[in-house]
């Protein structure tokens, strides 16, 4: 049991799939301008990342390795397809706005390198919670970007006004920089930095 | 001709894959070490992007569009196969990298040890999957500017790589700290890189 929880619990920190294992950063950070979309991309990913282990590891003695990685882009894009058509379907405007990057989902390194690393070798049980530990592993990275990329840069939160006026008449602004790409990039260098320090075993020699 | 010269240097500077829509970011970080390396793996990229991009191009134009099947009878005018448009693109690529690889390695056994270890890496690099989705969401008019669009966001992948490996082959003299070795100080380079690069915004041919 308390193996089964250390499945969940090592990807949210010492483990983390964006922080210490360089994966899936590419979809990580065109999504992040906003709360809502980071939160829903992180939902996705997640969804896709616990349906693909699961079906990968029931799979496993049945995969020929030779074709492994075709057979895997198969299932994460049929997985991908169900996610992208209910996004279509419930949540419109903010399938609008992710755009390319819900498709992106298919290459995103996270979902391969899982299934790779974890599914391939494993029962379906332990895959299952390896899926949900690493997916919020990338939501938690996610939402911390999003969110002060949202009050920096916009002074909401969820859409709704968070700064108040009086803070505007005194002469507060947004900062417009936060809103581009760059920030992002620089937002995760920062976000690596402090989690290294509190952890010095990962840092890099 | 100059709607073709503007989208080959609006994709190279502009809509950078790697600056404005972080795509590729995962080879991007971990093959930038050296200047040798990141230009063997810049320029696959290029390659397999300027092969696949207009077949997924022909392929959504004559088989996957809202009425693209009326070539084949007048009856299945009305049919709408994109939501298939994920799958048969990573398909697509999959397999050209694939015989690209076999290829190369027939006609070229020197330029295939070059690029060996990175070939199989491309199918899965966002930047790949991205430039097809891309050109389905932008709707080009017609192969020549597919095939400009292709080659402009390759060569501009190209110049972000080469560009942080010769940073960071610099960077090794410095004084880092040391929780920011490595990974961290990679993303704020980045993000510098993508500050400068977006003085580039309203240039028009």
């Amino acid at each position: 049991m308390a193996n089964m929880l250390k499945l969940i619990k090592n990807p949210l920190s010492k483990e983390n799939p964006i922080a210490v294992q360089v994966l899936g950063i590419c979809s990580a950070l065109a999504v992040t301008t906003q709360l809502k979309p980071a939160v829903v991309m992180a939902l996705s990913v997640t969804v896709v990342v616990v349906l693909s282990n699961v079906i990968v590891s029931l799979l496993r003695n049945t995969i020929p390795s030779r074709i492994r990685i075709i057979v895997q882009l198969v299932i994460v894009s049929l997985m991908v397809i169900l996610v992208d058509q209910f996004l279509k379907a419930f949540v419109y405007d903010v399938s609008k706005q992710l755009s390319v990057f819900v498709g992106l989902i298919i290459t995103n390194c996270i979902v391969m390198g899982r299934l790779e690393a974890f599914a391939l070798a494993n029962k379906p049980l332990p895959s299952l919670l390896d899926g949900i530990g690493n997916g919020l592993g990338y939501a938690v990275i996610l939402i911390i970007v999003g969110f002060f990329r949202e009050l920096l840069g916009q002074g909401s939160l969820w859409g709704y006004k968070i700064i108040p006026e009086s803070f505007f008449e005194a002469g507060y602004v947004n900062n417009g920089l936060m809103t581009m790409p760059a920030m992002a990039l620089i937002l995760v260098g920062i976000i690596i930095w402090v989690h290294r320090s509190r952890n010095k075993d990962l840092c890099e020699k | 001709m100059q709607e073709i010269i503007n989208i080959f240097v609006k994709s190279i500077f502009i809509d950078n894959m790697v600056f404005a829509f972080f795509l590729g970011m995962c080879s991007y970080l971990a093959v930038s070490k050296t200047v040798k390396t990141s230009m063997g793996l810049g320029i696959a990229v290029c390659f397999v992007l300027l092969i696949t991009v207009p077949i997924n191009y022909l392929i959504n134009e004559f088989i996957l569009k809202e009425g693209a099947l009326a070539w084949l009878s007048p009856s299945f005018a009305t049919v709408d196969l994109s939501f298939l448009s994920f799958i048969l693109f990573i398909a697509v690529i999959a397999a050209i990298v694939q015989l690209v690889e076999m290829f190369i390695e027939k006609v070229s056994p020197s330029l295939y040890s070059q690029l060996g270890i990175f070939l199989p890496l491309i199918a899965v690099n966002c930047a790949i999957m991205g430039a097809s989705l891309f050109m389905q969401q932008r709707e080009y008019a017609n192969i020549g500017e597919v095939f400009s669009f292709s080659l402009g966001s390759g060569i501009g992948w190209l110049l972000a790589i080469v560009g942080l490996a010769a940073i960071r082959e610099r960077i090794r003299y410095a004084q880092v700290p040391a929780p920011l070795k490595g990974l961290g100080i990679t993303f704020i380079i980045t993000g510098l890189m993508a500050i400068a690069f977006m003085s580039f915004i309203g240039i028009k041919l």
